[in-house]
């Protein structure tokens, strides 16, 4: 007989032998941190008796490190906290600001960006923004941990890469040289507390004027946030001008696969997602710029 | 089910309360410790009427387990109002009459208090920002701006 439990370890083992012990026996688990799309869930549409991991007591979810090297966000963290980081708001203030969109100051008290990036919804906002900024992620298994690029993540519809037995210990960016800044829109009906009708993420390192790399990820227009490489080399060797965001924009068209429902239609969507990544290409150049 | 036994401090008093395991920790205030201060509007984080504070931290009940309160700081409305009377966001919203039905008041307490903590000094914007998670369907939101605008002002410079 299957029933909720609640558990809050706090070390890796300890997670890895309870998610082992459920798995060998046949019952539910479900990975705990701000619980804000879980808790929802857990009274419409996945009401099935499981056994709630709180994964907020332990010291590596719990790591929010700014280094010279790597910067390391634990899947524990809120998006509050990460707000309220000065330095990491300075080195990706795209990120941020995909986060920042996310929910109201009571969700962003517990909702954390590695918990957007599990319940894999299109529209999440921080995946665009993430695989923009070239983040992977840390996964905890039961032989010790793998890396997964953020893009690798996110299989389909609420669906994640982790096998059973795996939880997400957090994400790892490389530490952006001021040249490197990233930029996140999307576009809702309301400016808060909405859902993207469309989405896109940009990273761009510039060497004097000139692209020398980029990356373009759009969200809420196909099953999963997609990184859009030829996007991003029609701005690689450019100096970003208007016909090479023109490019890169119609380059997301091309790629963008979206449906129609209530918040837009298919045409509309693959429009505005053009849109979208021209001028969130010229925030994060001119951020690049220092202007 | 087994029910779980939590410690934790509620409005600065030592607490222990039994829960299961699915329980919110609104349906644990209000069902298990009485405390009907804190209001349910939408279940689903929404809306704030539940909205509390978690480690200083404004959270909605709604979308957190009893569970999870285990050795946490937990503030609620009917620990906002000191021994000498009622709070200043409680006197400014009573004076600008920045409520209706009032279902909604006390998380829009709990969250001004939390802005205030934060910002003492917050403009017409951040105000509105801060309490988007706030709604008030009587939509009497600026009488309610206004209160809070007052009591930052209050509190930057005493009379």
């Amino acid at each position: 007989m299957s029933a909720y439990a609640y558990v809050a370890p706090t070390s890796i083992s300890e997670v890895l032998t309870l998610l082992d012990d459920h798995v060998r026996s046949g019952r539910g688990t479900q990975i705990l941190a701000g619980g804000t799309d879980v808790m929802v869930q857990m009274r419409s549409v996945n009401r099935e008796p499981r056994t709630f991991i709180d994964i907020k007591r332990l010291e590596e979810t719990n790591r929010l490190h700014v280094g010279a090297e790597e910067v390391y966000i634990g899947s524990a963290i809120p998006s509050a906290r990460m707000q309220e980081h000065a330095e990491l708001k300075t080195l990706y203030p795209g990120l941020l600001e995909a986060a920042d969109l996310i929910g109201s100051t009571q969700v962003q008290g517990r909702a954390t960006i590695c918990g957007n990036l599990c319940n894999a919804s299109p529209a999440g906002d921080s995946i665009p923004a993430l695989i923009a900024a070239g983040a992977v992620c840390d996964i905890a298994t039961p032989d010790g941990s793998r890396e997964l690029a953020v893009e690798d993540f996110v299989v389909g519809v609420g669906q994640n890469a982790l096998a059973d037995g795996e939880f997400l210990l957090g994400v790892m960016l490389r530490r952006p040289q001021a040249s490197t800044k990233d930029a996140y829109l999307r576009f809702t009906p309301r400016t808060e507390m909405d859902i993207a009708v469309a989405g896109v993420g940009v990273s761009v390192t510039l060497d004097g004027p000139n692209c020398i790399a980029a990356r373009v990820a759009i969200g809420a227009v196909a099953t999963k946030a997609l990184l859009v490489v030829d996007a991003a080399e029609a701005l690689i060797g450019t100096t970003l001008d208007d016909a090479a965001l023109q490019l890169a924009g119609m380059a997301c068209q091309a790629a963008a696969q979206p449906i129609s429902d209530k918040r837009g239609s298919a045409g509309y969507r693959k429009k505005v997602v053009a849109v979208l990544c021209r001028r969130a290409l010229a925030i994060a150049r001119d951020r690049a710029l220092g202007r | 089910m087994t029910k779980l036994h939590v410690s934790t401090t509620i409005n600065n008093e030592a607490r222990e309360y039994l829960c299961e395991p699915n329980q919110s920790m609104l349906d644990v205030l209000r069902d298990e410790l009485g405390l009907t201060g804190t209001k349910e509007g939408c279940g689903t984080g929404d809306c704030g009427a539940c909205s509390i504070l978690v480690d200083d931290r404004l959270v909605c009940a709604c979308l957190m387990l009893g569970a999870e309160a285990q050795d946490a700081q937990i503030e609620t409305i009917e620990g906002v109002a000191g021994e000498s009377g009622l709070h200043l966001l409680q006197s400014k919203f009573l004076e600008h009459a920045a409520l209706q039905c009032g279902i909604c008041t006390p998380g829009f307490i709990m969250a001004s208090k939390a802005l205030l903590a934060k910002n003492p000094n917050p403009d017409e914007t951040t105000i509105r920002y801060w309490l988007a998670g706030n709604l008030c369907r009587c939509t009497g939101y600026d009488k309610i701006v206004r209160a809070v605008q007052d009591a930052a002002a209050e509190l930057s410079h005493p009379a």
